[in-house]
């Protein structure tokens, strides 16, 4: 066996995770041998409410090509509530980003549980292939943290 | 005029009020400013006429920190400011004399610009009470006339409509100005394509200056400090170094007031750049009456917001794909 | 003498663009900005003001000082590289120019901006004499006279043709340079008519009598001192748009951005209506709205006149009185003065 070389684009992608649920979920991908790539960079929030539209805003500026937010399942949330006002935010501000004509794949919002690590992994290879086919985020991010 | 003249002098004279707020008479007969009249003999440089479109709401905030009551002048439109400033308990009633003002819609120096009308000496027509439907206007270069109409501002042409959401007395009569569909602008955008949408606030974004008057005026934007001044945060306010720059900035600024902007039209008439702002802010509240049920911010005291509310079966944020 | 028809001017862009940068007022989004040409742009030297000055192209909003690489334990410092090629600025208003001028006075003496002085020392300006002056102007209370503009070339519209003069030698080498475009049968009458036209029009103007007798560098504590700031204050929004779109603010801050491989240090022009002006370890030595609302103005009718011999820091566009979005200028201030000395 060879070690192929691979020049095709790799998308850089920023997940953040919460805590309670996501990152255990990313935890459990792991310990089962269930594979992701490794474009894929967790952040770990306590919950995920937590992120900010400008966090995901920032992502995309120092050159994230794709931003993804895992939270615990609607009910299931470790502070009872959080996921319900984090999935109204992200609502707004996919569709802000859509107004403005970003491309509508570069966002997305997954819920999951701890016990979903296959879910987790699917998730993860699902969104960079999708980011992989719109390839480099030209029309967000700050030019002087290009080339 | 007059009346509120009359009035305001009563109310000071008897010691309901301790100052009055209002516009003041501007050095041309269209840049009339916002003024806090303490004593009854400066109330003889009060105006109130079609160019009085400053929101006057915010300074409530800064009369609220002063002994004794303040008498505001506060248009329909206005008074949802207010409103919304009471529930984030950034004005004092208490401290507050509301008079509602008749509006016949207010208009923008810019659109008779645009019209071609130069060096302008002297406009006629612009008085609050009598409904003239022409503007006269004297200029260096030749009399002019414009419609009222066409030189109101955007937001007149999608009133929320005649009735003063809060007040204490109201003097004079309003119009229904409303022509236009509110959403109709944002409508249209959406249905563009990606790149026709990227090209179209592209052109507009790159013109901003980071002048930051859209954020100063707006009445919903009330922080003590604001984000886009902290020296700890890259996306300084004063840059606009590359484009994302701006794009960044107005998203959030748009976003910090989603729910709660009253789209009460002041960032859009205060451009220097003329770059149509309410197009952000009528997004969010298209989208939030789409998606969650009609919510207008300041209508009532002490309402809910929509981003500080849920409900278990909310559209999930993939609907913005879905819905195409 | 020469001139160029209107409808032909775009060849006359094309002729200048051929071997150097043109800048001019160029329409994008409906307003009228200074930007470089290229055939896709429209040109409009209808316009009597660009909402942001000329200011723009020779002391830029933004512009990077120079960058730091960040790779492992080495850092290495490039340094930005200077204005080389030359340029021509095209269209620039009597009052942009002399706003140019005040920008000397800062940039050009010691210690000299490089930066600035690089783009000076590069420009070819060609000045355009304002046909149809506004309300908002009042550059007459200045000095200056709007039918002249002094650069290296000036044009002004007559008819259907702007009459094109050099003024100086970088002038001539532009105008050599575009003999092809130019035709050489202007009307030197109907120039000189022209100019006393539009002199009388600066004669009409509403704020042509605006006296800034009380205003220079002697009245600096008077002035100062004066109970009549806290009202002119007022409703100010603290946006920084008077001193943005101003041909002669000159404060700018120096920031760090952090991009990912190492530090851009840059500079963009500062306002002193923001709360963070001249912001120092201690805090800031103004405190209020108020003390930043007078700075601006003490600077431009006091400071500068007294440390730069008399030379008044405003030249008259009027600008800050056309987009303020409260309504509230410099020539608010002046008058408030003016009246508080009359009644005394």
């Amino acid at each position: 066996m060879s070690i192929e070389r691979n020049d095709q684009f790799r998308p850089k992608i920023v997940a953040f995770c919460c805590n309670w649920c996501s990152y255990a979920g990313a935890d459990l991908a792991g310990s089962s041998r269930l594979s992701y790539p490794a474009d894929v960079k967790i952040i770990r929030v306590p919950c995920s409410c937590r992120v900010n539209p400008m966090f995901i805003l920032r992502a995309f500026e120092k050159g994230a090509d794709g931003v993804i937010l895992c939270g615990c399942h609607p009910g299931d949330c470790h502070y009872s509530t959080g996921n319900y006002y984090a999935r109204r935010r992200m609502t707004l501000l996919f569709s802000m980003l859509d107004y403005l004509g970003i491309e509508r794949d570069r966002v997305r919002v997954e819920w999951v549980s701890a016990a979903e690590g296959v879910k987790f992994s699917t998730t993860m290879n699902e969104f960079v292939d999708s980011v992989k086919a719109l390839g480099k985020n030209v029309r967000l991010g700050d030019l002087r943290c290009k080339n | 005029m007059q009346e509120l003249v009359t009035r305001a002098k009563a109310l000071l004279a008897d010691g309901t009020v301790s100052r009055v707020l209002g516009w003041k008479n501007g050095d041309m007969s269209f840049n009339p400013e916002p003024s806090f009249f303490e004593t009854e003999e400066s109330l003889a440089e009060f105006v109130y006429d079609g160019f009085c479109g400053a929101n006057l709401s915010k300074y409530m905030i800064e009369a609220g920190k002063r002994d004794g009551k303040t008498l505001v002048f506060l248009k329909p439109c206005d008074t949802y400011s207010f409103n919304q400033l009471l529930t984030e308990h950034r004005v004092d009633r208490e401290k507050a004399y509301i008079i509602g003002v008749g509006c016949r819609g207010k208009l923008d120096i810019e659109k008779i610009k645009k019209a071609g009308i130069k060096g302008i000496l002297k406009i006629e027509g612009a008085d609050a009470e009598l409904n003239d439907e022409t503007l006269k206007i004297k200029t260096i270069y030749g009399d002019s006339e414009i419609a009222y109409k066409d030189a109101m501002l955007e937001r007149c042409h999608v009133c929320k409509g005649k009735e003063h959401m809060i007040y204490d007395e109201v003097i004079g009569e309003s119009q229904d100005t409303c022509d236009k569909e509110r959403f109709a602008e944002v409508s249209k955008i959406e249905a563009m394509s990606p790149d026709e949408k990227f090209e179209f606030f592209k052109a507009e974004l790159s013109k901003c200056i980071r002048c930051n008057a859209c954020r100063n005026v707006c009445p919903a934007c009330s922080c003590r400090k604001c984000v886009f001044d902290s020296t700890k945060f890259d996306a300084s306010k004063k840059a606009n170094t590359t484009s994302f720059e701006e794009k960044m900035f107005h998203i959030i600024r748009a976003f910090h007031v989603a729910g709660r902007c009253t789209d009460c039209g002041e960032c859009s008439r205060v451009c220097p750049e003329g770059i149509p702002l309410h197009l952000f802010n009528r997004k969010f509240i298209k989208d939030i009456n789409e998606l969650y049920g009609d919510y207008q911010a300041g209508a009532e005291v002490n309402q809910r917001g929509p981003l500080t509310n849920f409900t278990f079966d909310d559209a999930e944020p993939s609907i913005v794909k879905e819905r195409g | 003498m020469l001139r160029i028809a209107k409808d032909n001017l775009t060849a006359l862009f094309r002729e200048i663009a051929k071997s150097q940068s043109l800048f001019l007022p160029v329409k994008n989004a409906g307003q009228t900005n200074y930007g470089i040409w290229t055939e896709d742009k429209e040109a409009d030297l209808d316009t009597l003001k660009t909402v942001k000055s000329a200011k723009d192209i020779f002391f830029p909003q933004s512009e990077t000082l120079y960058t730091c690489f960040k790779d492992g334990k080495k850092i290495e410092i490039k340094p930005q590289e200077l204005e080389k090629e030359k340029f021509v600025v095209f269209g620039m208003r009597a009052c942009d120019i002399e706003g140019i001028k005040v920008l000397d006075k800062v940039f050009l003496s010691d210690p000299v901006d490089s930066f600035y002085k690089a783009r000076r020392d590069h420009a070819t300006i060609v000045a355009l004499s304002c046909s149809e002056p506004e309300e908002s102007c009042f550059c007459s209370a200045f000095g200056i006279d709007c039918a002249e503009p002094i650069a290296d070339v000036r044009i002004t519209l007559v008819g259907d043709s702007y009459i094109w003069e050099a003024l100086s030698q970088k002038g001539e080498e532009l105008t050599q340079s575009l003999k092809t475009v130019l035709i050489d049968d202007a009307d030197e009458k109907a120039l000189k008519e022209e100019k006393e036209k539009i002199r009388n029009i600066v004669e009409m103007l509403p704020l042509s009598d605006l006296s800034l007798d009380g205003f220079s560098g002697d009245s600096v504590s008077e002035k100062f001192d004066s109970p009549i700031w806290e009202e002119l204050y007022k409703p100010c929004l603290a946006c920084g748009t008077c001193t943005f779109v101003c041909p002669t603010c000159q404060c700018y801050d120096i920031k760090d951005y952090t991009t990912n491989k190492g530090v851009e240090r840059y500079r963009c022009w500062d306002s002193c209506m923001y709360s963070d002006f001249t912001m120092m370890a201690h805090g800031n030595n103004r405190t209020s709205q108020m003390q930043r609302y007078r700075q601006r103005f003490m600077h431009k009718l006091c400071y500068f006149p007294a440390n730069n011999d008399g030379m008044y820091s405003c030249v008259g566009c009027g600008r800050c009185v056309e987009k303020c979005p409260q309504g509230l200028n410099i020539v608010k201030v002046i008058k408030a003065f003016n009246k508080q000395g009359g009644e005394k």
